[in-house]
């Protein structure tokens, strides 16, 4: 009996064996083959650490390398769109003004995903905030329910967009964090434009990341903490 | 019997030469074969494009070969780089026929991306 009980566990085991050995190649061919990414973790938290005190008054670098990059007008006329924008501040007390680039901040629980009647405004697991211009009706709800007016609505017909980022009229749009470019290991275009390096982007749930560090290092303010939103996007030095 | 075959055959060939000139002839660009064979790709084409752009701009999985931008490469016209420009293009031929509207193109590109790249920013 039990001789009987031993050959069948080696039967057992050896057939799986074999059939391990059948598959993986195959498995690995595939996924190799059709270039299959895993897609976004939800371990990893996108996010920006913006140094305002390097960030130049008269520089425009960031918003122009946005606009380049993602087929933008730059503003021609009053309705095109706008993914980033400079904005000063200043504090009537003292006179001084702090000059800083303003864009979607893809928050934690972001206002815009809440109003959203066709779930096409959602956050990507890796905390990147996106419209989903396929289900967007553009009634423009998450418009007014951003506190940073980072959306714009497309009022006009486009054509020759950037075959990584369609974009088109009816729909509301934002910055992406540059989605296409992380998706293939590049960090955005303005940070990578900043000549000062005073965008500095990472993953803030990684340990070993500079952003993880300096934002445990340094004092950073979320703009309208108060709303309680855990922007992905942070500013140092305002 | 000789007859029955000639009126036959007389009957056909208007037949056959009204079909051809009515059925689509797109023009396939570069061509080729990477996903499945022309008369499945046919019938399936736009589930594979359904299923592909949820998976990518939900789930960020941006698999290359179901790519819309993919099929751009390669069959957009050799002679306007487009899937849309002309009647014959590789999308609006049959779209045409069929009376089917593709609203793809309102947003994604329907040229080769060598095309763009030199392109001043609209």
């Amino acid at each position: 009996m039990s001789d009987t009980n031993t050959q069948r566990r080696e039967f057992l085991k050896t057939s799986l064996g074999a059939a391990a050995v059948a598959i993986a190649p195959g498995m690995l061919l595939y996924s190799t083959a059709n270039g299959k990414t895993e897609g976004a973790s939800s371990q990893v938290r996108w996010g920006m650490l913006i140094d305002t005190t390097q960030c130049k008054p008269d520089c425009n670098d960031c918003v122009t390398a946005c606009n380049t990059e993602n087929g933008l007008s730059g503003g021609k006329s009053a309705t095109d769109s706008q993914w980033i924008r400079k904005i000063e501040i200043k504090d009537v007390s003292n006179g001084r003004v702090t000059s800083l680039p303003m864009m979607c901040q893809h928050c934690e629980h972001p206002p815009c995903v809440d109003v959203c009647p066709t779930q096409a405004s959602f956050k990507r697991a890796d905390g990147i905030v996106l419209v989903d211009r396929h289900l967007c009706i553009g009634c423009r709800y998450c418009m007014m329910a951003c506190p940073y007016k980072a959306r714009s609505f497309v009022h006009e017909t486009l054509t020759d967009q950037n075959p990584d980022v369609p974009r088109g009229k009816g729909t509301v749009e934002a910055c992406s964090l540059c989605v296409h470019r992380i998706d293939k290991g590049q960090i955005p275009a303005c940070a990578e434009a900043c000549q000062n390096k005073a965008i500095l982007f990472g993953n803030l749930n990684d340990t070993n990341s500079e952003i993880y560090n300096k934002v445990r290092s340094v004092a950073s303010k979320q703009i309208r903490a108060d709303l309680q939103l855990n922007t992905g996007v942070r500013y140092q030095g305002l | 019997m000789k007859l029955l075959v000639s009126l036959l055959l007389c009957l056909c060939i208007p037949a056959v030469w009204a079909a051809e000139s009515t059925t689509p002839k797109p023009d396939i660009g570069k061509g080729g074969q990477c996903v499945k064979d022309a008369q499945w790709m046919r019938l399936n084409h736009m589930h594979l494009l359904k299923h592909q752009r949820d998976e990518t701009v939900r789930k960020g999985v941006r698999e290359e070969q179901n790519s819309l931008k993919n099929c751009v490469e390669c069959h957009a016209s050799l002679s306007n780089n487009s899937v849309v420009a002309r009647e014959d293009g590789f999308c609006v031929a049959c779209h045409r026929y069929e009376a089917v509207k593709i609203d793809c193109f309102e947003c994604h590109a329907s040229k080769r991306r060598a095309t763009l790249v030199t392109k001043d920013v609209k």
